[in-house]
């Protein structure tokens, strides 16, 4: 009975700032701006930020894959070390995370503008600058850079876990080293892989920042659209109504996921 | 049971300059079934992991069907292990467990499904083809991991602990079981444990392991009736060890006494160590003992009474039928056969002492060593 009590501060802390504000983006969402009357108007406007919308998407699942491919095995790779070296090199891996998020975005502007640190030295070198910024490639590199650590940790975690006598017990019946991988250690890290994922798809595709500093209006995501509805244009009713179709989209995704991952893997879910 | 199918010839096998086995010398025929048996930290698990190819020997040499295999990898070897506490792989179910290795082999699925049939069968789990290996009781995901094994149809299955994890009836089971198939299927056995008791009951040939090194290697009645030394006497079963003198071929001095017996072979006046099995001595009435004692502690075994008697300082065990409370002055009798001699080793005066002998002893001894050995 205690530890219903002892849950009581994060439910009450539950209630004020997640299902309250939830409710407030709910009413902002299907109330008009002027009048205040119940619409759906607002909804129905998403239609025309649909580009908007797909390309957020597409850029953050092509983030997430490289993300996977460059952090799985980094993450197996640490997950095999020596205990020391395990903890030094995740040490190093959450550094940047210690950074502001700001920081490092604003970072990179400077390495890749088109004064920037690589263009000089590349045209010190008597050639013609490249164009590094401003793109959608720019906002993937941005996305990776900063996302990468959420996809190594749970890798990392789930591959340190699986027991090292599953490896003895897949070369005992047969496999070499590369069938060890994709017969066991593979389908066990499963579920990191699927954390992984949801831990950088989801904050990657409702960024805002990362498009404003290294895309161009051209490659602007839904996450720009949303904060300009509340600091710019000041319809924040569209902008919540923006929010909440966001929102279930992610969880359409992440449900598609987990319906491709779970069969192997029902402990693995990950709920929003 | 002929031919020689595993040789290990002076295997040494040191981790961070620390000696784990000290030149081991052991040969496995076919179809036999080996136990590697001591306490926790012997090397008995490393010398099956040796054999299973997951540790190269730091020397001497491993040979199988006469060929080197010290450089083989595990995977190509012709060997099966059933872990300890199984291993079994939590993301597939119990059929795709033991197909795996056919899987891996690439052989049909007709065949796959006909083996993996006839093996659920063997270890009695028809049935359970689909259920999460999460779902299984320690005794069935044990016979998962043994059909797992077998049906790649090894030369070799090596067992370690197999059966440590399992309650007292289902372990007994198990072993009868194991003997079984190990018979049915004609495939050799190496067996590990630090259970004495189930070693004499499976075993053809039992080596007993200490400090890494082979102590005693012979059939479970030649380890019982002939211990070579006092850790072999008091590792398997009870022991009395006592200090003697031998004084010549059949004649053996100890408590200032002379008895017959049937040993031969020792120097003369060569101190030894004798040892009396708690079984074989008979109690008598004091005036007509050849030793003397008084009852110091009884305790209830349900076929016989561990009965403590302190001989002049020396308390010994006895396991009689016959109740003495404690306090009587009792007489024993030794039959000459009932005297085993043996060389003084670096062992001796080790063991064989009851004066610290509790009812309790066994039972810490057995949670010892089911710890985990690496």
């Amino acid at each position: 009975m205690k530890s219903k009590w002892l849950s009581g501060p994060y439910i009450l802390w539950m209630v004020l700032f997640t299902i309250v504000p939830l409710g407030v983006v709910l009413y902002y969402a299907l109330t008009d701006s002027i009048t205040g009357e119940f619409t759906l108007a607002n909804l129905a406007n998403f239609v025309d930020y649909w580009p908007i919308f797909l390309r957020s998407i597409w850029l953050s699942i092509f983030a997430t894959l490289i993300c996977l491919l460059i952090g799985y095995p980094v993450a197996y790779y640490i997950a095999h070390c020596k205990p020391t070296t395990q903890r030094l090199l995740q040490m190093l891996i959450m550094l940047p995370m210690c950074m502001s998020f700001l920081l490092r975005t604003l970072a990179w502007v400077a390495l890749l503008d088109d004064t920037g640190i690589i263009n000089n030295f590349i045209r010190t070198l008597g050639l013609s600058p490249l164009p590094l910024i401003r793109n959608n490639g720019a906002v993937i590199l941005g996305m990776v850079y900063n996302y990468l650590p959420y996809m190594i940790l749970p890798l990392y975690t789930v591959i340190m876990k699986i027991d090292p006598r599953l490896i003895e017990a897949a070369q005992d019946l047969g496999c070499n080293s590369r069938r060890v991988f994709t017969r066991v250690t593979l389908p066990l890290s499963v579920p990191g892989i699927v954390s992984g994922i949801t831990m950088v798809f989801v904050p990657a595709v409702s960024t805002f920042y990362i498009s404003q500093k290294l895309g161009s209006p051209g490659t602007i995501l839904i996450g720009d659209v949303i904060e300009s509805q509340f600091k710019a244009a000041y319809n924040p009713n569209l902008g919540a109504a923006l929010s909440l179709v966001l929102m279930v989209l992610i969880f359409v995704c992440v449900g598609i996921m987990n319906r491709f991952t779970s069969e192997d893997a029902e402990e693995s879910m990950v709920t929003l | 049971m002929s031919q020689e199918l595993i040789r290990l010839t002076d295997l040494v096998m040191e981790f961070d300059g620390e000696r784990i086995l000290d030149s081991i010398n052991l040969y496995i025929k076919d179809k036999e079934f080996l136990t590697l048996l001591g306490p926790s930290g012997c090397g008995k698990t490393t010398t099956l992991r040796v054999i299973g190819g997951f540790l190269t020997p730091t020397s001497g040499d491993v040979l199988f069907d006469g060929k080197r295999i010290n450089d083989v990898p595990a995977y190509k070897r012709r060997i099966n292990t059933v872990f300890q506490r199984y291993a079994l792989f939590p993301h597939l179910d119990v059929y795709d467990n033991i197909a795996f290795g056919l899987r891996i082999a690439k052989h049909s699925e007709q065949e796959i499904d006909d083996r993996v049939t006839e093996m659920l069968e063997i270890v009695s789990l028809k049935g359970f083809e689909n259920r999460k290996i999460t779902s299984l009781s320690g005794g069935q995901q044990q016979r998962v991991a043994i059909a797992r094994a077998l049906v790649n149809r090894p030369k070799v299955l090596l067992l370690d602990e197999p059966l440590g994890a399992l309650d007292l009836r289902l372990r007994k089971d198990m072993q009868n079981e194991l003997k079984r198939i190990q018979q049915a299927m004609g495939i050799t056995f190496i067996y590990v444990t630090h259970d004495q008791e189930e070693a004499l009951t499976m075993s053809d040939t039992i080596v007993v392991m200490d400090k890494g090194r082979i102590q005693q290697i012979g059939t479970p009645e030649d380890i019982y009736n002939e211990p070579k030394n006092a850790f072999v006497a008091d590792f398997i079963g009870e022991s009395n060890i006592l200090d003697g003198i031998m004084l010549d071929d059949c004649r053996v001095k100890f408590f200032g006494r002379q008895f017959k017996c049937v040993d031969k072979g020792f120097d003369k006046n060569e101190p030894v160590d004798v040892v009396i099995r708690p079984e074989d001595i008979d109690i008598v009435s004091a005036d007509e003992g050849h030793l003397c004692g008084t009852v110091t502690s009884v305790t209830f075994k349900g076929v016989h009474y561990d009965t403590i008697v302190d001989f002049k300082g020396f308390k010994w065990l006895i396991q009689t039928t016959d109740y003495c409370p404690v306090g009587s002055y009792i007489g024993i009798r030794l039959n000459p056969e009932d005297i085993h001699i043996m060389h003084k080793s670096e062992y001796s005066g080790m063991f064989g002492d009851y004066s610290s002998y509790s009812a309790e002893y066994d039972e810490i001894a057995d949670a010892e060593g089911g710890e985990d050995e690496e």
